[in-house]
């Protein structure tokens, strides 16, 4: 029971122990403990971040639709401006061009009237004019008394 | 008559031949030949087992090995952040060493009193107490080297006049310095001294209940050691788990600096 030189062997072979174990034995395996806690922290880490960024996609694309939505509604309305404009400026083209047209024909008539009038003018003139030979037979020389009948076809004018 | 103290002496001889160690030397330069084979078989049984987890450590999916030893170091480190609050290399190592080998030094408590008694006698070997933790030399080895861990640390994180310091003004400061002084050497000697006796008074007298039992008649040892076993089961444990608590206690007193 008396203390004595078993004690200095076993305070060798703890002094061994204790540096094996400082030496090889604990770095590794709390080095692979903290290194696996830090993957799972990780892991976790992204699993989160996957979430949210799902969520934050869905967010996303909620609003570009909206947009596209939005953007649509606003083309069909100026599409149907645009229309309402074009048919609205055809119908003024459409007006316009009906009173040219009528103003080219009041003309066109306004000429054949003209026209009418001188051909019938020169046609009574003849008449007169035939109407005098016949009644004063080859006195009257045309050429002589043109002057005469011009005046006369003027007035009958 | 003669025969019953014939009787009473076979049965102090058997005990006092249980507790008797295997040794060679004279005088101080004794050396527990058992002692120092068992504890250093199971240094290296713990050791080899370790170093097998450590090798193939990984942080990935554990094996079984590794998981266990995980779980060990897990268990110790949680121990050494809960009281230790300095930064050591030391003493994670060292307070995984103490649970480790003063468990399997009780273990071997919990293996029947006279089988390896039995097989070294057949191999004529006339002593052998198979329990390193019954021999004061073993514990006090283990509780003493903690002593001069906690005088290095002591002196390391003081100083030596911090540390002379702390001895002699505290707890009364300096008007009552001898008496302080006093004091202060029992506390320090105090933890050495309790610490390996705590652990051999435990194991000596798990051993000899042990032994008791085996002196009953054979018809009733089973109802007596199989309860005593499973009691045992938690005092090795216990025992394991104080050792290496308190020398994580004193040795973070030693790095607390006033």
């Amino acid at each position: 029971m008396s203390i004595n030189a078993t004690l200095i062997g076993q305070m060798i072979t703890f002094a061994l122990l204790v540096w094996f174990t400082m030496k090889y034995i604990w770095p590794p395996l709390f080095d692979s403990l903290e290194e696996r806690k830090k993957k799972i922290a990780d892991g976790l880490a992204a699993a989160e971040r996957g979430q949210e960024e799902i969520l934050l996609a869905e967010k996303r694309a909620k609003g570009v639709l909206k947009e596209a939505k939005e953007q649509s509604t606003e083309i069909v309305t100026l599409a149907q401006k645009r229309a309402n404009e074009i048919v609205e400026e055809s119908k003024d083209n459409a007006k316009k061009e009906g009173e040219r047209l009528i103003v080219a024909a009041k003309a066109q008539i306004e000429q054949e009237i003209q026209q009418a009038k001188e051909g019938l003018r020169q046609e009574v003139a003849d008449l007169a004019l035939s109407a005098a030979e016949q009644i004063l037979g080859a006195e009257i020389d045309q050429a002589k008394h043109q002057d005469i009948i011009s005046k006369v076809s003027k007035q009958l004018g | 008559m003669a025969t019953e103290a014939h009787a009473a002496e076979g049965a102090t001889g058997y005990i006092i031949h249980h507790l008797t160690p295997l040794q060679v030397g004279e005088g101080f330069w004794t050396l527990h030949l058992d002692t120092l084979f068992f504890s250093a078989v199971l240094g290296g049984l713990f050791i080899w087992f370790f170093k097998m987890a450590a090798d193939k450590a990984t942080s990935g999916v554990p094996g079984l090995v590794q998981n266990f030893a995980e779980l060990m170091i897990e268990f110790v480190d949680n121990q050494v952040k809960d009281s230790f609050h300095g930064h050591s290399k030391l003493i994670g190592p060292l307070a995984l060493t103490i649970f480790c080998w003063v468990f399997l030094w009780n273990f071997m408590d919990l293996f029947p009193v006279d089988i390896l008694p039995l097989i070294g006698s057949m191999m004529g070997i006339e002593y052998l107490r198979v329990v390193p933790s019954t021999d004061l030399n073993a514990t006090f080895a283990m509780s003493i080297s903690v002593f001069f861990l906690i005088l290095f640390y002591s002196i390391k994180i003081k100083g030596p006049w911090g540390f002379a310091k702390e001895l002699m003004f505290q707890p009364f400061g300096p008007w009552l310095l001898p008496f302080n002084l006093l004091l202060k050497l029992v506390e320090e000697i105090a933890k050495p001294i309790s610490l390996a006796l705590r652990l051999f008074g435990n194991l000596y007298a798990g051993e000899l209940i042990f032994i008791l039992i085996a002196l009953l008649p054979w018809y009733i040892q089973p109802a007596l050691s199989f309860p005593w076993a499973i009691f045992h089961i938690l005092i090795i444990t216990l025992q394991a788990f104080i050792f290496m608590v308190l020398t994580i206690v004193y040795l973070s007193m030693a790095h607390e600096d006033h």
